[in-house]
């Protein structure tokens, strides 16, 4: 099951330069939750600070609290350890070029020090694809097939299995279908429909119709602050503050 | 920005102020006619309510192109979900206009009698909600609006005492009955065409501060009908 994701005074910086100050809010688990604004507004430095793939990029670095559930991403847990909890699906589909789509899943598990017989091993490829909603379109030629060789749509669904293998409670993603087309971006939105019985979803996205469609809830981001957060309908109709209605209205930005 | 959508919204504006001054004028028209029992002022507003029909499909296929193309947002949706009704309303109000116009080509036929209404009193009342529904539409002003509402009753009002004092018209002068009975339609259509400036000035609420002011918060509609509660 999902767990929220609770974030306290988060501030970020790239050397001396601050990207988020004080950032404060809560992603309610096993709901889907939408962050938007302008590029360059800190909403993917957020995204990257709670499975502390921030502190990856040097002088990088990050201070607050970030808790996944009761587990406090900064403090008692290892990046690895956290990761496992929190699943992430990048803008651009990057399957393992010469992996089959078996492997390419398995090898999520792989990465993680996960060890298995066979069984369990083909019983996960095989749970994880379905929930990716792949399952029927790649089942005949699973070892076979290449990971490169599927259409962009069926990479990022194959990169979501890999995320899922770990059995992860959050799926953090970082503009998903910026690089499809719109059946294959219908496919991901149900998609995360279904995923949200079972994890909690955190979105970036430039979209706002796709903000619109798929989140309960929404925030805002501007020059590295959270400037609104509200349920979706709220921010989408009658947001309260200016600059949020400014964006979303297409009057800047 | 976005200037062509802006550009869009502008036009629709211009679009509905139009329709709006031809709602207007054919109420005040159809008004005048029964004031001067003047059947061209009547046949105009018949001739006119063509244009607002024709303007009522022009503006729902701009705001429906701009809903398509343009996907708005936040206010903009608001604005653009206020102007289709309005743009109802608007057209209703047309109607109601040449239904006055109606009773009064029949009022013409019939010998003049003295009644015991001031219709015109009644038009200048509801003339007035109509043009304040639109100032508060171009102003963008819920305040404008709010006022309008308040004025809805005094013209309910108007019309219930137009109803007791013209069926005891006609129960006391039993050959004035027709005369009477319109004189009583066109006191409903006028406060009609209250309900309808009513509603513009609900609408303009809702696209400047998203408030829904209808029916005075009424009880939410539940989701799915009780348990046990009739289907048939």
């Amino acid at each position: 099951m999902g767990v929220s994701i609770q974030v306290q005074n988060l501030n970020a910086w790239f050397g001396k330069k601050q990207a988020l100050f004080d950032i404060t809010m809560t992603a309610q688990a096993n709901h889907c939750t939408a962050l938007i604004g302008p590029s360059g507004c800190g909403k993917s430095t957020f995204v990257r600070c709670i499975n502390r793939m921030h502190e990856t990029i040097p002088d990088a670095k990050a201070a607050g609290s970030v808790k996944i559930g009761d587990v406090d991403a900064y403090n008692g847990t290892s990046a690895t350890q956290l990761r496992r909890r929190v699943g992430m699906v990048f803008q651009k589909p990057n399957p393992f070029p010469t992996m089959s789509v078996y492997d390419n899943v398995a090898a999520g598990l792989k990465l993680n020090g996960f060890s298995s017989n066979h069984k369990q091993m083909d019983e996960i490829v095989e749970r994880s694809l379905k929930n990716s909603a792949l399952w029927d379109e790649v089942k005949d030629d699973l070892k076979k097939k290449s990971g490169a060789s599927l259409s962009g749509g069926q990479q990022q669904r194959l990169c979501i299995a890999r995320a899922l293998a770990v059995e992860p409670e959050v799926v953090l993603m970082d503009e998903p279908c910026s690089a499809l087309d719109p059946i294959s971006t219908g496919k991901i939105e149900d998609l995360i429909f279904q995923l949200k019985q079972n994890y909690t979803i955190l979105i970036v996205t430039h979209n706002m119709q796709q903000a619109a469609r798929v989140a309960e809830y929404t925030g805002f981001f501007l020059l590295g602050k959270l400037i609104e957060f509200d349920k979706t309908t709220k921010i989408f109709t009658t947001p309260s503050d200016k600059r949020t209605e400014d964006y979303i209205t297409g009057r800047f930005g | 920005m976005r200037t062509r959508f802006q550009q869009g919204l502008d036009d629709l504006r211009e679009k509905l102020l139009r329709m709006g001054g031809l709602a207007e004028q054919a109420v005040e028209r159809a008004c005048q006619a029964y004031i001067d029992r003047d059947l061209n002022r009547c046949h105009q507003v018949l001739e006119n309510e063509t244009l607002i029909n024709a303007a009522e499909r022009d503006i729902d296929e701009t705001a429906f192109d701009l809903m398509a193309m343009q996907q708005p947002m936040a206010v903009d949706l608001r604005f653009l979900l206020a102007v289709v009704k309005i743009n109802a309303d608007l057209e209703r109000v047309g109607d109601q206009a040449v239904n006055i116009a109606e009773r009064v080509m029949d009022m013409v036929e019939l010998p003049a009698v003295e009644l015991p209404v001031d219709i015109p009193r009644m038009a200048t009342a509801v003339s007035a909600m109509v043009r304040r529904a639109l100032e508060s539409f171009v102003e963008g002003k819920a305040e404008l609006a709010q006022a309008v509402l308040e004025m809805d009753n005094v013209v309910d009002r108007m019309r219930d005492d137009a109803f007791i004092v013209l069926v005891k018209k006609m129960n006391t002068n039993p050959e004035a009955t027709r005369q009477a009975l319109d004189a009583l339609l066109i006191a409903r259509n006028l406060e009609r065409v209250a309900d309808h400036a009513t509603n513009i000035a609900e609408d303009v609420i809702f696209w400047v501060r998203g408030d829904d002011v209808r029916h005075n918060a009424s009880p939410e509609f539940p989701a799915q009908p009780a348990a046990g509660s009739s289907g048939s």
